[in-house]
């Protein structure tokens, strides 16, 4: 009898038939190797906590597409070069740099390394496989100013900064203004400490804002040691980057969240289906990169209500911090009434609005 | 400008000074005797993370003791680092400096390993020694007010001070920093000495950075001395290795430290921020170029300091 019987010729074809099934899953795409370079520890509670947890967010999304890795504490001078290029060589094709100081970092390594992909967070230089990506942290700001400026007894608000870069002054501009806009005499006091990280020092710039007679105290450094201090002088203060209110329940506010995850899923995304190319993103509270944390019941329904407004009327575009008339600390007008300032000009701003005293 | 504004200053100063003054008398004790060791930085970090977890991990079970068991924790952490330094350094005679380097870098590392965990926590911090009515009262907390932790490094300051001046013990002490072989010839146990006062120099330095993590700020941060290890050091040499101008130079730092932040925050900016953050290094450097013209003070450093006792050799 012929072994050639119908019946034979379907099981073959259909064992034929699942063979490229099984070659297909023998040779699966490598997942996508996304790095992450991050300035502190994922401990922090601030800043770097936030971008890990963007970082989480998207592992989690596409897993089984993308793999994550980081590399944590990387200080912002030469030394970031060698840990960029080691994760390039690693086999990362995305790879995200965390902090304003890793710029010139980023665009050396990404010369060398042309197929990898580079975002840069909150800086200014681009190539073609350079990106940068920032988030509009004075919208928080200004949400903030809005509530130091209702519940300032005092009048004078503080806050500590790190170093003099555009992204912080807009911030300290930002909580100012929005602080006049409800008290026309708040004067802010500023100081910066030369650090993102130094909770000891963190802590004393604080008390000094305190003793100086600030009531309210924002803080653009990595650390909570600041809401220790306003819990401990029973004043306010607001967390920055999460929320911090386990350091400081009496004294948190609320706190300006950075929401990172669906920025870095959407870039990986577009790694993924080849649509990546170097852009200058600059999101807000719109696209949700920004986010605010829960109101201290210490807020009263008042300010819980300005506070509403402010971001409501951000995400719909009808409200903008930076509207004039706005002038700097000489007096001189920068902005006219009415008019809004640029992206361009707020993100090399070098000067204070009237009111801050630095 | 009334009292009220100066005690809040003179608060702040403390808080400042305190950290520093701790690492320094231990790390004086140890140059005392000879042994130039780096890694301060470490030993705080590790007396730091040290103090913490203990504190938080017996905290329920003790509760308001609980500080008391972590600043001791955080001594004997400290203590306990330091001894692996000196095991390299006193009994396998390997190089002061690169050993001391070494460990200040080993203490980062394992303190950011152990304190993994920790991040977020809080503890509570040490209860007053003194009645609420007295530290508590605008005018007098500037005398009873503090943490416990700066009453201690005060008395240690002059312990160490009178230790090393009016007793036989410290004599020997310094004899051994001075001149070991001598020491050795007379029948002093250099080694051992050295072993012990590099040991007192970990358990301070230990203490120095559970300051940070259990008073400043009641949190474990990475690397939360942030490199006060360094301006201890510095301060040793600074003083001229006396305590009593140990002391003074620790509050003059202090001071520095936080007249920057007060003329920052009063808008005093005739001078860049960077150069006021320079300032207790650049105060410490030109202290030390008058300290080393020989025709000043001539060298006031122990004899043997950073030189392996080799006593066969």
């Amino acid at each position: 009898m012929s072994m050639i019987t119908r019946r034979n010729l379907m099981k073959t074809a259909a064992a034929g038939l699942t063979l490229p099934a099984l070659a297909r899953s023998g040779f699966a795409a490598e997942p996508l190797k996304v790095g992450f370079v991050y300035l502190g520890a994922i401990g922090d509670y601030g800043w770097t906590w936030s971008h890990e947890q963007g970082r989480k967010a998207l592992a989690e999304a596409l897993k089984g597409q993308v793999v994550t890795d980081y590399v944590e504490n990387v200080k912002e001078d030469a030394s970031a070069i060698p840990v960029m290029k080691d994760l390039a060589q690693q086999g990362h094709k995305l790879i995200f740099t965390t902090s304003y100081g890793y710029m010139d970092q980023t665009i050396e390594a990404a010369k060398q390394f042309p197929d990898v992909k580079w975002e840069h967070c909150t800086g200014y230089k681009h190539a073609d496989n350079v990106g940068t990506y920032n988030s509009r942290f004075y919208q928080g700001r200004a949400v903030i100013g809005t509530i130091a400026g209702m519940m300032s007894k005092t009048g004078t608000i503080g806050f500590l900064g790190s170093f003099k870069i555009p992204e912080v002054v807009m911030g300290v501009n930002a909580f100012t203004l929005a602080a006049q806009a409800v008290n026309p005499k708040i004067t802010t006091k500023l100081v910066m400490i030369d650090t993102w990280f130094d909770p000891a020092k963190e802590a004393a710039a604080a008390e000094t804002l305190a003793n100086l007679g600030c009531d309210v105290i924002a803080q653009h450094v990595d650390s909570p040691a600041t809401l220790q201090v306003c819990e401990k002088r029973k004043i306010y203060g607001f967390g920055y980057g999460a929320d911090m209110s386990r350091f400081a329940p009496h004294a948190h506010l609320t706190a300006s969240l950075d929401l990172w995850g669906p920025y870095y899923i959407e870039r990986a995304k577009a790694m993924l289906d080849g649509s990546w190319k170097s852009d200058d993103i600059w999101w807000g509270m719109k696209e949700g990169l920004l986010g605010m944390a829960p109101y201290n019941k210490a807020v009263p329904d008042n300010v819980r209500a300005a506070a509403d407004k402010i971001i409501a009327d951000t995400k719909a575009g009808t409200y903008e911090v930076f509207t004039g008339p706005i002038s700097d600390q000489t007096g001189k007008e920068r902005v006219a009434k009415g008019q809004r300032m640029e992206d361009k000009d707020l993100l090399v701003m070098d000067w204070y609005v009237k009111g801050v005293q630095s | 400008m009334n009292i009220g504004f100066f005690i809040d200053a003179l608060i702040t100063v403390v808080g400042v000074t305190t950290p520093i003054l701790l690492a320094a008398t231990g790390e004086l004790v140890v140059e005392k005797s000879g042994v130039l060791n780096l890694g301060i930085e470490g030993m705080m970090l590790i007396g730091a993370v040290t103090g913490f977890a203990v504190t938080l991990n017996y905290g329920p079970d003790l509760g308001d003791m609980a500080p008391w068991f972590g600043g001791l924790a955080a001594a004997i952490a400290g203590a306990a680092s330091s001894m692996l330094f000196a095991v390299l350094v006193l009994t396998l005679g390997s190089n002061q400096v690169a050993t001391g380097l070494a460990l200040a870098i080993f203490g980062i590392g394992l303190s950011s390993l152990i304190g993994a965990g920790y991040v977020g926590m809080i503890v509570p911090s040490f209860d007053s020694v003194f009645p609420d009515s007295l530290a508590g009262d605008p005018l007098w907390r500037v005398v009873f007010g503090y943490s416990p932790l700066v009453y201690f490094a005060l008395l240690m300051v002059f312990a160490v001070g009178w230790f090393l001046n009016r007793t036989r013990a410290g004599l020997i002490l310094r004899a051994v920093g001075e001149n070991d072989l001598s020491a050795h010839s007379i029948g002093y146990p250099v080694i051992a000495i050295r072993y012990a006062a590099i040991a007192f120099g970990g358990a301070l330095a230990g203490i120095g950075g559970a300051y940070f993590s259990m008073v400043i700020t009641p949190m474990w941060a990475e690397q939360m001395t942030a490199g006060r290890g360094w301006i201890a050091l510095a301060l040793v040499v600074f003083s001229g290795w006396r305590a009593g101008r140990l002391l003074a130079g620790a509050y003059f730092f202090g001071v520095l430290m936080t007249l920057e932040l007060y003329a920052k925050a009063s808008g005093f900016s005739f001078l860049p921020s960077q150069f006021w953050a320079a300032m207790p290094y650049i105060a410490a450097v030109v202290a030390l170029a008058v300290i080393s013209a020989r025709e000043v003070a001539g060298s006031e450093a122990p004899a043997c300091l950073g030189r392996p006792f080799l006593p066969n050799a």
